[in-house]
Protein backbone atom coordinates (compact mmCIF):
# COMPACT_ATOMS: atom_id res chain seq x y z
CA UNK A 1 0.00 0.00 0.00
CA UNK A 2 1.49 3.48 -0.80
CA UNK A 3 0.93 6.28 1.80
CA UNK A 4 0.06 10.20 0.21
CA UNK A 5 2.52 11.86 2.14
CA UNK A 6 1.13 14.85 0.93
CA UNK A 7 -1.89 14.31 1.90
CA UNK A 8 -1.09 13.39 5.26
CA UNK A 9 0.88 16.80 5.62
CA UNK A 10 -2.12 18.53 3.94
CA UNK A 11 -4.82 16.99 6.69
CA UNK A 12 -2.63 17.38 9.39
CA UNK A 13 -1.63 21.24 8.80
CA UNK A 14 -4.75 22.97 6.78
CA UNK A 15 -7.67 19.91 6.08
CA UNK A 16 -8.28 18.45 9.74
CA UNK A 17 -6.07 21.30 12.04
CA UNK A 18 -6.19 19.34 15.53
CA UNK A 19 -6.57 23.17 17.10
CA UNK A 20 -8.97 24.96 14.56
CA UNK A 21 -10.66 22.36 12.36
CA UNK A 22 -11.16 18.91 15.32
CA UNK A 23 -11.51 21.21 18.30
CA UNK A 24 -9.59 18.84 20.05
CA UNK A 25 -6.87 19.78 23.53
CA UNK A 26 -8.76 22.38 23.99
CA UNK A 27 -7.15 23.22 27.56
CA UNK A 28 -3.79 24.08 26.74
CA UNK A 29 -4.77 26.19 23.68
CA UNK A 30 -7.10 28.08 26.22
CA UNK A 31 -4.57 28.32 29.46
CA UNK A 32 -1.57 29.11 27.37
CA UNK A 33 -2.20 31.04 24.30
CA UNK A 34 -1.47 34.20 26.55
CA UNK A 35 1.91 34.64 25.21
CA UNK A 36 3.51 33.81 21.68
CA UNK A 37 6.37 31.63 23.43
CA UNK A 38 3.97 29.26 25.27
CA UNK A 39 2.07 28.60 22.08
CA UNK A 40 5.76 27.33 20.59
CA UNK A 41 6.11 25.28 24.18
CA UNK A 42 3.46 23.09 24.64
CA UNK A 43 3.29 22.85 20.50
CA UNK A 44 6.93 21.08 20.34
CA UNK A 45 6.55 19.48 23.57
CA UNK A 46 2.82 18.15 21.87
CA UNK A 47 4.80 17.37 19.07
CA UNK A 48 7.32 15.76 20.25
CA UNK A 49 4.73 12.91 21.94
CA UNK A 50 2.45 12.84 19.17
CA UNK A 51 5.20 11.66 16.81
CA UNK A 52 7.29 9.31 19.64
CA UNK A 53 3.40 7.84 20.84
CA UNK A 54 2.34 7.41 16.89
CA UNK A 55 5.54 5.85 16.08
CA UNK A 56 5.26 3.13 19.31
CA UNK A 57 1.86 2.19 18.67
CA UNK A 58 2.18 1.46 15.03
CA UNK A 59 4.90 -0.76 15.92
CA UNK A 60 2.71 -2.28 18.48
CA UNK A 61 -0.77 -2.68 16.84
CA UNK A 62 -0.70 -5.94 16.03
CA UNK A 63 0.41 -6.99 19.55
CA UNK A 64 -1.95 -4.74 21.76
CA UNK A 65 -5.11 -6.48 21.96
CA UNK A 66 -8.14 -4.09 21.08
CA UNK A 67 -10.05 -5.02 24.62
CA UNK A 68 -7.33 -3.10 26.30
CA UNK A 69 -5.59 -0.83 23.56
CA UNK A 70 -7.01 2.32 25.25
CA UNK A 71 -4.78 1.44 28.87
CA UNK A 72 -1.99 0.69 26.47
CA UNK A 73 -2.21 3.82 24.87
CA UNK A 74 -1.82 5.80 27.65
CA UNK A 75 0.41 4.12 29.05
CA UNK A 76 2.92 4.64 26.61
CA UNK A 77 1.87 8.26 26.25
CA UNK A 78 2.66 8.87 29.66
CA UNK A 79 5.88 7.84 29.09
CA UNK A 80 6.76 10.26 26.68
CA UNK A 81 5.34 12.83 28.84
CA UNK A 82 7.41 11.62 31.81
CA UNK A 83 10.10 11.88 29.09
CA UNK A 84 9.68 15.40 27.93
CA UNK A 85 9.06 17.02 31.33
CA UNK A 86 12.39 15.51 32.92
CA UNK A 87 14.14 16.84 29.83
CA UNK A 88 12.57 20.46 30.20
CA UNK A 89 12.82 20.45 33.52
CA UNK A 90 16.53 20.06 33.52
CA UNK A 91 17.49 21.94 30.11
CA UNK A 92 14.72 24.86 29.61
CA UNK A 93 13.11 25.59 33.50
CA UNK A 94 11.80 28.48 32.49
CA UNK A 95 9.62 26.98 29.84
CA UNK A 96 8.92 24.09 32.10
CA UNK A 97 7.64 27.11 34.96
CA UNK A 98 5.61 28.61 31.98
CA UNK A 99 3.50 25.48 31.31
CA UNK A 100 3.23 24.53 34.54
CA UNK A 101 0.39 22.02 34.99
CA UNK A 102 -0.67 21.85 31.55
CA UNK A 103 2.65 19.89 30.72
CA UNK A 104 1.19 16.65 32.61
CA UNK A 105 -2.03 17.03 31.10
CA UNK A 106 -0.41 16.37 27.89
CA UNK A 107 -1.60 12.58 28.94
CA UNK A 108 -4.70 13.52 28.76
CA UNK A 109 -4.70 15.56 25.76
CA UNK A 110 -7.81 14.53 23.04
CA UNK A 111 -5.47 15.04 20.44
CA UNK A 112 -2.61 12.41 21.25
CA UNK A 113 -5.54 9.53 21.72
CA UNK A 114 -7.43 10.97 18.86
CA UNK A 115 -4.72 10.10 16.63
CA UNK A 116 -3.71 7.22 18.60
CA UNK A 117 -6.81 5.42 17.98
CA UNK A 118 -7.73 6.74 14.60
CA UNK A 119 -4.36 6.94 12.70
CA UNK A 120 -1.62 4.72 14.42
CA UNK A 121 -3.36 1.79 14.99
CA UNK A 122 -4.03 1.29 11.93
CA UNK A 123 -1.08 2.68 9.47
CA UNK A 124 2.85 1.78 9.16
CA UNK A 125 5.13 3.40 11.09
CA UNK A 126 6.48 5.65 8.43
CA UNK A 127 2.96 7.13 7.79
CA UNK A 128 2.10 7.31 11.61
CA UNK A 129 5.21 9.31 12.59
CA UNK A 130 4.62 11.65 9.57
CA UNK A 131 0.85 12.17 11.04
CA UNK A 132 2.16 12.95 14.39
CA UNK A 133 4.79 15.52 13.09
CA UNK A 134 2.25 17.34 10.72
CA UNK A 135 -0.66 17.10 13.31
CA UNK A 136 1.79 18.47 15.84
CA UNK A 137 2.79 21.55 13.09
CA UNK A 138 -0.45 22.51 12.64
CA UNK A 139 -1.48 22.61 16.33
CA UNK A 140 1.58 24.61 16.87
CA UNK A 141 1.01 26.68 14.12
CA UNK A 142 -2.61 27.56 15.52
CA UNK A 143 -1.57 27.84 19.21
CA UNK A 144 1.68 30.04 18.05
CA UNK A 145 -0.79 32.05 15.85
CA UNK A 146 -3.44 32.75 18.58
CA UNK A 147 -0.25 33.41 21.14
CA UNK A 148 1.32 36.52 18.79
CA UNK A 149 -2.65 38.04 18.37
CA UNK A 150 -3.61 37.40 22.18
CA UNK A 151 0.03 38.90 22.93
CA UNK A 152 -0.09 41.95 20.68
CA UNK A 153 -3.82 42.89 21.51
CA UNK A 154 -3.19 42.48 25.57
CA UNK A 155 0.24 42.97 26.06
CA UNK A 156 1.20 45.08 23.41
CA UNK A 157 4.19 42.85 22.98
CA UNK A 158 5.41 39.78 20.70
CA UNK A 159 7.65 37.07 21.69
CA UNK A 160 8.53 39.21 24.41
CA UNK A 161 10.01 41.98 22.62
CA UNK A 162 7.62 45.39 24.03
CA UNK A 163 5.81 47.05 20.43
CA UNK A 164 3.63 49.78 22.10
CA UNK A 165 1.93 50.70 25.35
CA UNK A 166 -1.51 50.47 24.17
CA UNK A 167 -2.88 47.03 25.48
CA UNK A 168 -6.08 45.65 25.55
CA UNK A 169 -6.39 43.46 29.33
CA UNK A 170 -9.74 41.44 28.43
CA UNK A 171 -7.42 39.92 25.44
CA UNK A 172 -5.34 38.26 28.19
CA UNK A 173 -8.05 37.40 30.54
CA UNK A 174 -9.31 34.06 30.45
CA UNK A 175 -12.52 35.70 28.92
CA UNK A 176 -10.67 36.96 26.32
CA UNK A 177 -9.01 33.10 25.67
CA UNK A 178 -12.40 32.20 24.75
CA UNK A 179 -13.47 35.26 22.61
CA UNK A 180 -10.03 34.81 20.36
CA UNK A 181 -10.48 30.85 19.61
CA UNK A 182 -14.33 31.74 18.74
CA UNK A 183 -12.78 33.88 16.65
CA UNK A 184 -10.65 31.75 15.35
CA UNK A 185 -12.73 28.60 14.54
CA UNK A 186 -15.26 31.19 13.01
CA UNK A 187 -12.11 32.84 10.98
CA UNK A 188 -11.14 29.44 9.34
CA UNK A 189 -14.73 28.19 8.90
CA UNK A 190 -15.53 30.57 6.28
CA UNK A 191 -11.89 30.74 4.66
CA UNK A 192 -12.68 26.66 4.37
CA UNK A 193 -16.29 26.67 3.40
CA UNK A 194 -15.35 29.82 0.34
CA UNK A 195 -12.60 27.09 -0.53
CA UNK A 196 -15.56 24.72 -0.41
CA UNK A 197 -18.45 26.42 -2.10
CA UNK A 198 -15.60 27.21 -5.20
CA UNK A 199 -15.30 23.66 -5.58
CA UNK A 200 -18.55 22.98 -5.34
CA UNK A 201 -19.52 25.05 -8.24
CA UNK A 202 -16.77 23.78 -10.68
CA UNK A 203 -18.17 20.41 -9.65
CA UNK A 204 -21.56 21.29 -10.51
CA UNK A 205 -20.37 22.90 -13.88
CA UNK A 206 -18.88 19.41 -14.78
CA UNK A 207 -22.03 17.21 -13.74
CA UNK A 208 -23.83 19.79 -15.88
CA UNK A 209 -21.50 19.43 -18.78
CA UNK A 210 -21.98 15.80 -18.75
CA UNK A 211 -25.53 15.55 -18.63
CA UNK A 212 -25.93 17.89 -21.44
CA UNK A 213 -23.56 15.73 -23.37
CA UNK A 214 -26.20 12.58 -22.61
CA UNK A 215 -28.26 11.51 -25.23
CA UNK A 216 -31.29 11.00 -22.87
CA UNK A 217 -31.03 14.30 -21.01
CA UNK A 218 -30.44 15.82 -24.55
CA UNK A 219 -33.68 14.83 -25.81
CA UNK A 220 -35.10 16.12 -22.67
CA UNK A 221 -32.95 19.37 -22.81
CA UNK A 222 -34.55 20.05 -26.23
CA UNK A 223 -38.08 19.65 -25.62
CA UNK A 224 -37.43 22.24 -22.41
CA UNK A 225 -35.84 24.54 -24.92
CA UNK A 226 -38.20 23.81 -27.72
CA UNK A 227 -41.12 24.79 -24.92
CA UNK A 228 -39.35 27.97 -23.47
CA UNK A 229 -38.88 29.23 -26.58
CA UNK A 230 -42.69 28.59 -27.51
CA UNK A 231 -44.51 31.98 -27.55
CA UNK A 232 -46.72 33.57 -25.02
CA UNK A 233 -50.16 32.93 -26.42
CA UNK A 234 -49.91 29.43 -27.47
CA UNK A 235 -48.82 28.29 -23.80
CA UNK A 236 -51.46 30.09 -22.40
CA UNK A 237 -54.15 28.31 -24.70
CA UNK A 238 -52.79 24.58 -24.17
CA UNK A 239 -52.34 24.60 -20.02
CA UNK A 240 -52.15 20.68 -20.22
CA UNK A 241 -48.87 21.51 -22.65
CA UNK A 242 -47.28 23.87 -20.38
CA UNK A 243 -47.75 21.83 -17.39
CA UNK A 244 -46.05 19.32 -19.02
CA UNK A 245 -43.06 21.44 -20.04
CA UNK A 246 -42.91 22.25 -16.34
CA UNK A 247 -42.84 18.37 -15.25
CA UNK A 248 -40.11 18.28 -17.98
CA UNK A 249 -38.33 21.39 -16.54
CA UNK A 250 -38.69 19.99 -12.93
CA UNK A 251 -37.35 16.44 -13.60
CA UNK A 252 -34.63 17.79 -15.44
CA UNK A 253 -33.01 20.39 -12.90
CA UNK A 254 -33.98 17.41 -10.30
CA UNK A 255 -31.94 15.40 -12.49
CA UNK A 256 -29.18 18.06 -12.65
CA UNK A 257 -29.55 17.89 -8.86
CA UNK A 258 -29.30 14.47 -8.57
CA UNK A 259 -26.59 13.99 -10.65
CA UNK A 260 -24.60 16.53 -8.41
CA UNK A 261 -25.72 15.12 -4.97
CA UNK A 262 -24.44 11.63 -6.36
CA UNK A 263 -21.17 13.29 -7.24
CA UNK A 264 -20.72 14.89 -4.37
CA UNK A 265 -21.57 11.49 -2.38
CA UNK A 266 -19.02 9.63 -4.74
CA UNK A 267 -16.62 12.35 -3.60
CA UNK A 268 -17.72 11.57 -0.11
CA UNK A 269 -17.03 7.85 0.10
CA UNK A 270 -13.94 7.87 -2.18
CA UNK A 271 -12.47 10.51 0.31
CA UNK A 272 -13.65 8.22 3.53
CA UNK A 273 -11.94 5.34 1.63
CA UNK A 274 -9.39 6.84 1.21
CA UNK A 275 -8.81 7.75 4.76
CA UNK A 276 -9.43 4.42 5.60
CA UNK A 277 -6.60 3.29 3.47
CA UNK B 1 -13.73 27.95 59.46
CA UNK B 2 -12.59 30.87 58.33
CA UNK B 3 -10.79 28.19 56.35
CA UNK B 4 -13.26 25.93 55.11
CA UNK B 5 -15.06 29.00 53.69
CA UNK B 6 -12.13 29.84 52.23
CA UNK B 7 -11.81 26.86 50.44
CA UNK B 8 -15.05 26.92 49.38
CA UNK B 9 -15.34 30.20 47.52
CA UNK B 10 -11.41 29.46 46.44
CA UNK B 11 -12.13 26.36 44.65
CA UNK B 12 -15.57 26.78 43.47
CA UNK B 13 -15.73 30.64 42.36
CA UNK B 14 -11.91 32.39 41.98
CA UNK B 15 -9.90 29.55 41.00
CA UNK B 16 -13.16 27.65 38.95
CA UNK B 17 -11.81 24.71 37.44
CA UNK B 18 -13.37 25.21 34.01
CA UNK B 19 -13.35 29.09 33.12
CA UNK B 20 -10.35 30.18 35.05
CA UNK B 21 -7.94 27.11 35.03
CA UNK B 22 -9.44 26.28 31.37
CA UNK B 23 -9.50 22.02 32.57
CA UNK B 24 -11.85 20.04 31.73
CA UNK B 25 -12.67 21.71 28.93
CA UNK B 26 -13.72 19.00 26.62
CA UNK B 27 -17.08 17.95 28.79
CA UNK B 28 -17.66 21.52 29.28
CA UNK B 29 -18.73 21.73 25.49
CA UNK B 30 -19.06 18.59 24.79
CA UNK B 31 -22.20 17.37 27.36
CA UNK B 32 -23.27 20.69 27.71
CA UNK B 33 -26.42 20.79 25.33
CA UNK B 34 -28.87 19.79 28.09
CA UNK B 35 -29.67 20.70 31.54
CA UNK B 36 -30.02 16.86 32.97
CA UNK B 37 -26.85 15.22 30.96
CA UNK B 38 -24.46 18.37 31.97
CA UNK B 39 -25.55 18.00 36.16
CA UNK B 40 -25.14 14.27 35.53
CA UNK B 41 -21.92 15.01 34.24
CA UNK B 42 -20.62 17.61 36.73
CA UNK B 43 -21.72 15.22 39.48
CA UNK B 44 -20.02 12.22 37.94
CA UNK B 45 -16.92 14.35 37.16
CA UNK B 46 -17.39 16.14 41.21
CA UNK B 47 -17.55 12.05 42.59
CA UNK B 48 -14.07 10.91 40.63
CA UNK B 49 -12.57 13.66 41.75
CA UNK B 50 -13.14 13.55 45.59
CA UNK B 51 -12.18 9.76 45.22
CA UNK B 52 -8.91 10.45 43.04
CA UNK B 53 -7.82 12.78 45.71
CA UNK B 54 -8.54 10.44 48.11
CA UNK B 55 -6.46 8.03 47.32
CA UNK B 56 -3.07 9.63 44.67
CA UNK B 57 -2.50 12.15 47.54
CA UNK B 58 -1.77 9.55 50.62
CA UNK B 59 -0.16 7.73 47.27
CA UNK B 60 2.41 10.81 46.42
CA UNK B 61 3.09 11.40 49.90
CA UNK B 62 3.43 8.10 52.10
CA UNK B 63 4.70 6.18 48.85
CA UNK B 64 6.17 7.88 46.29
CA UNK B 65 8.44 10.34 47.73
CA UNK B 66 9.73 8.07 50.67
CA UNK B 67 10.72 6.22 47.54
CA UNK B 68 12.51 8.77 45.67
CA UNK B 69 10.35 8.53 42.06
CA UNK B 70 8.15 11.22 42.46
CA UNK B 71 8.96 11.05 38.39
CA UNK B 72 6.50 8.09 38.48
CA UNK B 73 3.68 10.78 39.43
CA UNK B 74 1.55 10.87 36.13
CA UNK B 75 1.70 7.45 35.01
CA UNK B 76 0.88 5.74 38.69
CA UNK B 77 -2.11 9.16 38.60
CA UNK B 78 -3.61 7.82 35.52
CA UNK B 79 -3.54 4.92 36.06
CA UNK B 80 -5.16 4.96 39.52
CA UNK B 81 -7.81 7.52 37.77
CA UNK B 82 -8.57 4.76 35.15
CA UNK B 83 -9.29 2.13 37.74
CA UNK B 84 -11.67 4.11 39.90
CA UNK B 85 -13.28 4.76 37.01
CA UNK B 86 -13.37 1.31 36.33
CA UNK B 87 -14.29 0.26 39.75
CA UNK B 88 -16.94 2.79 40.04
CA UNK B 89 -18.50 1.79 36.85
CA UNK B 90 -18.73 -1.89 38.05
CA UNK B 91 -20.27 -0.84 41.86
CA UNK B 92 -22.62 1.23 40.31
CA UNK B 93 -23.74 -1.27 37.95
CA UNK B 94 -24.09 -3.72 40.99
CA UNK B 95 -25.63 -2.12 43.52
CA UNK B 96 -27.43 1.00 41.89
CA UNK B 97 -28.49 0.38 38.44
CA UNK B 98 -30.78 3.77 38.35
CA UNK B 99 -27.68 5.46 39.12
CA UNK B 100 -25.41 3.56 36.87
CA UNK B 101 -28.26 4.07 34.22
CA UNK B 102 -28.12 8.03 34.96
CA UNK B 103 -24.55 8.31 35.12
CA UNK B 104 -23.00 5.28 33.26
CA UNK B 105 -22.08 6.65 29.99
CA UNK B 106 -20.55 9.60 31.10
CA UNK B 107 -18.00 7.55 33.10
CA UNK B 108 -15.79 6.08 30.48
CA UNK B 109 -15.20 9.59 29.57
CA UNK B 110 -13.84 11.38 32.74
CA UNK B 111 -10.61 8.71 32.45
CA UNK B 112 -9.46 11.27 30.15
CA UNK B 113 -11.27 14.20 31.67
CA UNK B 114 -8.16 16.90 32.39
CA UNK B 115 -9.85 18.56 35.92
CA UNK B 116 -9.57 14.68 37.43
CA UNK B 117 -5.75 14.57 36.26
CA UNK B 118 -5.09 18.21 37.12
CA UNK B 119 -6.47 17.92 40.69
CA UNK B 120 -4.90 15.40 41.35
CA UNK B 121 -1.75 17.26 40.40
CA UNK B 122 -2.30 20.26 41.86
CA UNK B 123 -3.17 18.94 45.06
CA UNK B 124 0.19 17.32 45.84
CA UNK B 125 1.72 20.83 44.35
CA UNK B 126 1.75 21.79 48.36
CA UNK B 127 3.15 25.63 47.89
CA UNK B 128 0.28 26.58 44.81
CA UNK B 129 -2.06 24.91 47.04
CA UNK B 130 -0.83 27.20 50.09
CA UNK B 131 -1.32 30.40 47.96
CA UNK B 132 -4.58 29.18 46.26
CA UNK B 133 -6.28 28.69 49.96
CA UNK B 134 -4.06 31.16 52.02
CA UNK B 135 -2.83 28.63 54.25
CA UNK B 136 0.89 28.07 55.15
CA UNK B 137 2.98 25.30 53.16
CA UNK B 138 3.54 23.02 56.00
CA UNK B 139 -0.26 23.04 57.15
CA UNK B 140 -1.03 21.19 53.82
CA UNK B 141 -2.74 18.03 54.67
CA UNK B 142 -5.09 15.27 53.15
CA UNK B 143 -8.21 16.66 54.34
CA UNK B 144 -7.39 19.98 52.64
CA UNK B 145 -6.55 17.54 49.57
CA UNK B 146 -10.07 16.14 49.82
CA UNK B 147 -11.98 19.40 50.71
CA UNK B 148 -10.52 20.63 47.60
CA UNK B 149 -11.16 18.28 45.48
CA UNK B 150 -14.58 17.69 46.39
CA UNK B 151 -15.66 21.73 45.70
CA UNK B 152 -13.44 21.93 42.80
CA UNK B 153 -15.82 19.35 40.90
CA UNK B 154 -18.83 21.60 42.41
CA UNK B 155 -17.58 24.08 40.62
CA UNK B 156 -17.23 22.11 36.91
CA UNK B 157 -20.41 21.52 38.34
CA UNK B 158 -21.74 24.75 38.16
CA UNK B 159 -20.12 26.31 35.50
CA UNK B 160 -21.82 23.01 33.10
CA UNK B 161 -24.68 23.85 34.61
CA UNK B 162 -24.59 27.47 33.75
CA UNK B 163 -23.68 26.50 30.48
CA UNK B 164 -25.84 24.03 29.75
CA UNK B 165 -29.00 26.82 30.64
CA UNK B 166 -27.27 29.10 28.58
CA UNK B 167 -27.03 27.03 25.16
CA UNK B 168 -30.70 25.50 25.86
CA UNK B 169 -32.02 29.10 25.35
CA UNK B 170 -29.13 29.73 21.92
CA UNK B 171 -30.32 26.47 20.63
CA UNK B 172 -34.37 28.11 20.15
CA UNK B 173 -32.39 31.48 18.65
CA UNK B 174 -31.04 32.00 15.24
CA UNK B 175 -27.41 32.34 14.60
CA UNK B 176 -25.26 32.94 12.07
CA UNK B 177 -24.35 29.78 10.33
CA UNK B 178 -20.57 30.64 10.36
CA UNK B 179 -21.22 30.73 14.68
CA UNK B 180 -23.09 28.04 14.92
CA UNK B 181 -21.54 25.11 17.09
CA UNK B 182 -18.07 25.61 18.98
CA UNK B 183 -17.37 29.48 17.98
CA UNK B 184 -21.22 30.56 20.28
CA UNK B 185 -20.26 28.05 22.42
CA UNK B 186 -17.15 29.55 23.62
CA UNK B 187 -18.45 32.88 23.31
CA UNK B 188 -21.14 32.00 25.78
CA UNK B 189 -18.23 30.64 27.94
CA UNK B 190 -16.57 34.12 27.17
CA UNK B 191 -19.51 35.63 29.03
CA UNK B 192 -19.29 33.42 32.12
CA UNK B 193 -15.67 33.66 32.36
CA UNK B 194 -16.10 37.51 32.57
CA UNK B 195 -19.01 36.75 34.90
CA UNK B 196 -16.27 34.80 37.14
CA UNK B 197 -13.70 36.94 36.77
CA UNK B 198 -15.78 39.89 39.63
CA UNK B 199 -14.87 37.05 41.84
CA UNK B 200 -10.56 37.30 41.57
CA UNK B 201 -11.94 41.13 42.12
CA UNK B 202 -12.82 40.66 45.80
Amino acid sequence: MKTDYKKIAFDGVIASNPTLKLVLGTCPTLALTTLAMNGIGMGLAVTFVLICSNAIISCLRKVIPSEVRIPAFVLIIATFVTIVRLVLDKLLPDIYDSLGLYLPLIVVNCIILARAESFASKNTVLASACDGLFMGIGFTLALTVMGAVREILGAGAIFGFKLWDFQISFFSSSAGAFFTYAMFIMTFGIISSAIGKKKKIKAYELTRAALNGGTEQAENNAAFSSVNTCPAPISGATPIAAEQAQKISSGITGQAEKGQSQNGEKTQTQTIKEEEN
Amino acid sequence: MAEFIMIIVSAVFINNFVVVQFLGICPFLGVSKDFKSALGMGLAVTFVMTITCLITYPIYTYILVPLGIEFMEIIVFIFIIASIVQMIEMVLKKFSPTLYNAMGIYLPLITTNCAVLGVAELVIDSAQMASLLGIAEAQMNMGYAVLYGLFAGLGFTLAIVIMSGLRERIALSSVNKHLRGFPIAMITACFIAMAFYVFALI
